[in-house]
């Protein structure tokens, strides 16, 4: 339709075009800006609403966040041990130390390992000594009741599989071993069930998610309804769906990130409050373990992954109710 | 500027709301509408805005056949029209400068220039010592006005009141009569549909006349 007094002009030459795309350009920027900053304001102008909302956001993303970061450090625990295969002989106790020291050369020379340790009876003892905290009720033992042990280390074309195998059954079947045992064991045992437990976490987010989802979307609808009048006027003085929709998506982007952010300061509360007994916990086994929480770049991606998720729930739900109104 | 041909409107629950309408209004005509309630005046205005689509018939506006705008397009069709609602709708959570500068923001005006023609409007109007204020403050005429400055700050070349001065004592009336006078007076095209026959005699203008969805007087064709 032309107008009477047409403005702004009504293009008449490329240069003018151009100027009028950008124009457009820009004021369609500021309308992302003047969205983003006002949907804000708004959030903190009902606090009590808008932090529920934000508090069950991170509660939602803070649960799989803590798991996954359990997971994590069990699995950087079980890391150090993953790639050692190492066998601990036990000796029968009558052996002489003769034999054992020429047992020890010859397992060392054998092809596919790599190292043979001793440890004597009497040192045995004194390591469990200073790590146990039993150094006084030790002395009263009669005699060292440890037994002496061979630890050894196949190299890495015999650390797993049959080949592992055999070697063990070799090793138990030695007339001077009492038992020879594989120290791995339980580090497999643990990467199974880690792996058992990361699908767990997977299933669990993904349900939170789509809790949140419906949680995101069903505040949105509300906010929808609160500002019905203003929509209908928007929609006949010639608002497009996307200048409608618009604040709403960037409130379920504030809701999402907000509640990303509360997630990490929860979860950093939780690693510093148990960080210490883990510490301590961790020196009783002569471990340096410390807790290890997200970093950097995970935790940008927890927060942005919040974002999206209440971007995403903001969507569906703007996407059903915002077609519903129309001016009357 | 606008013309029905043969345009009917049946709605769903199967009331015939207009029956066939024929008529044509001249670009910077002013015309009056009127009709009991129910003959069919919303329905014809809706039709106008797309907020309906006919059941058959041809409705052209401003040389476009309407039957051609998709929905994506719509809005932009819509920005080319000025309306005026009896119940004014202004939205109350904002100042009487942000209501009219609306349709400007919508249509993606520069802050500045915004600002030049919000002023504009509102000294047409003579409410420009109110700019500020919140609208919920103003009276009934006054707050009809900031809704005229509304439909008009785009310099829409059309304009659609439905019901105007609905709610009005006669004295505003004849003020917001006015205001449509001045604006026409500027080239504007106005529709506006009311049923209060004696501002109507007063103005002296055409008078579509509509009866039970029915043109019956001053089509103009």
């Amino acid at each position: 339709m032309a107008r009477h007094n047409p403005t702004p002009p009504r293009p008449k030459g490329a240069s003018q075009s151009r100027t009028q795309w950008r124009d457009q350009l820009e004021s369609w920027q500021a309308h992302h800006s003047t969205c983003a900053i006002e949907s804000l304001i708004r959030l903190t102008r009902s606090p009590l609403q808008s932090l529920l909302t934000w508090l069950v956001v991170a509660i939602a993303t803070a649960l799989p966040a803590t798991l996954y970061v359990a997971l994590q450090n069990v699995q950087s625990l079980g890391y150090n041990w993953q790639d050692s295969s190492q066998i601990s002989v036990f000796i029968n106790r009558q052996a002489a130390g003769q034999a054992i020291e020429k047992w020890r050369v010859e397992l060392a020379n054998q092809p596919g390992i790599e190292q043979v340790v001793y440890i004597s009876p009497d040192q045995a003892l004194a390591e469990f000594r200073e790590y146990s905290g039993l150094g006084e009720v030790l002395n009263d033992l009669e005699e060292n009741p440890l037994p002496p042990v061979l630890l050894v280390q196949p190299d890495a074309s015999a650390s797993q599989g049959e080949v592992l195998e055999q070697l063990l059954q070799e090793l138990n079947a030695h007339a001077l071993s009492e038992e020879a045992k594989l120290d791995m064991m339980w580090v497999k045992r643990l990467q199974q069930l880690i792996d058992l437990a990361s699908r767990g976490v997977f299933f669990l987010a993904a349900l939170l998610v789509l809790g949140l989802l419906l949680v995101i979307g069903n505040t949105i609808r509300l906010a929808i309804e609160n500002r019905r009048d203003e929509i209908v006027v928007v929609k006949l003085v010639g608002g497009t769906d996307a200048y409608v929709r618009r604040p709403f998506l960037y409130t379920g982007l504030w809701y999402g990130l907000g509640g990303g952010v509360i997630a990490l300061i929860l979860l950093a509360l939780g690693l510093t409050w148990l960080s210490v007994p883990v510490a301590k916990l961790a020196s009783l086994y002569h471990s340096e373990f410390r807790l290890q929480g997200l970093n950097f770049y995970t935790s940008i991606q927890l927060v942005l992954l919040a974002g999206l998720v209440g971007l995403a729930g903001a969507w569906l739900a703007v996407g059903r109710h915002l077609r519903a109104i129309k001016p009357e | 500027m606008i013309r029905f041909s043969g345009v009917s409107k049946r709605y769903a629950t199967g009331q015939d709301a207009l029956s066939r309408v024929d008529f044509h209004i001249d670009r910077g005509e002013m015309v009056f509408l009127t009709g009991h309630s129910g003959a069919g005046k919303s329905t014809l205005m809706k039709l106008i805005m797309l907020m309906e689509r006919p059941t058959s018939g041809q409705v052209v506006v401003g040389g476009r056949n309407t039957e051609r705008i998709r929905a994506k397009q719509i809005a932009h069709y819509r920005r080319d029209i000025g309306v005026v609602f009896q119940n004014h709708q202004l939205l109350f959570d904002r100042s009487v400068f942000d209501n009219i500068a609306l349709p400007l923001q919508v249509a993606g005006f520069q802050n500045a220039d915004i600002g030049r023609r919000v002023r504009a409007a509102l000294d047409k109007v003579g409410l420009l010592h109110k700019e500020r204020h919140n609208p919920i403050t103003l009276s009934g005429g006054e707050q009809q006005r900031v809704g005229i400055a509304r439909a008009v700050v785009n310099k829409p070349a059309l304009v659609l009141a439905d019901e105007p001065t609905g709610n009005l004592d006669p004295e505003l009336s004849a003020e917001i009569m006015n205001l449509f006078r001045q604006f026409n007076e500027l080239g504007m095209t106005l529709v506006i549909a009311t049923h209060d026959i004696d501002l109507i005699e007063r103005m002296n203008r055409r008078v579509l006349h509509l009866e039970q969805g029915r043109v019956v007087s001053g089509g103009g064709l």
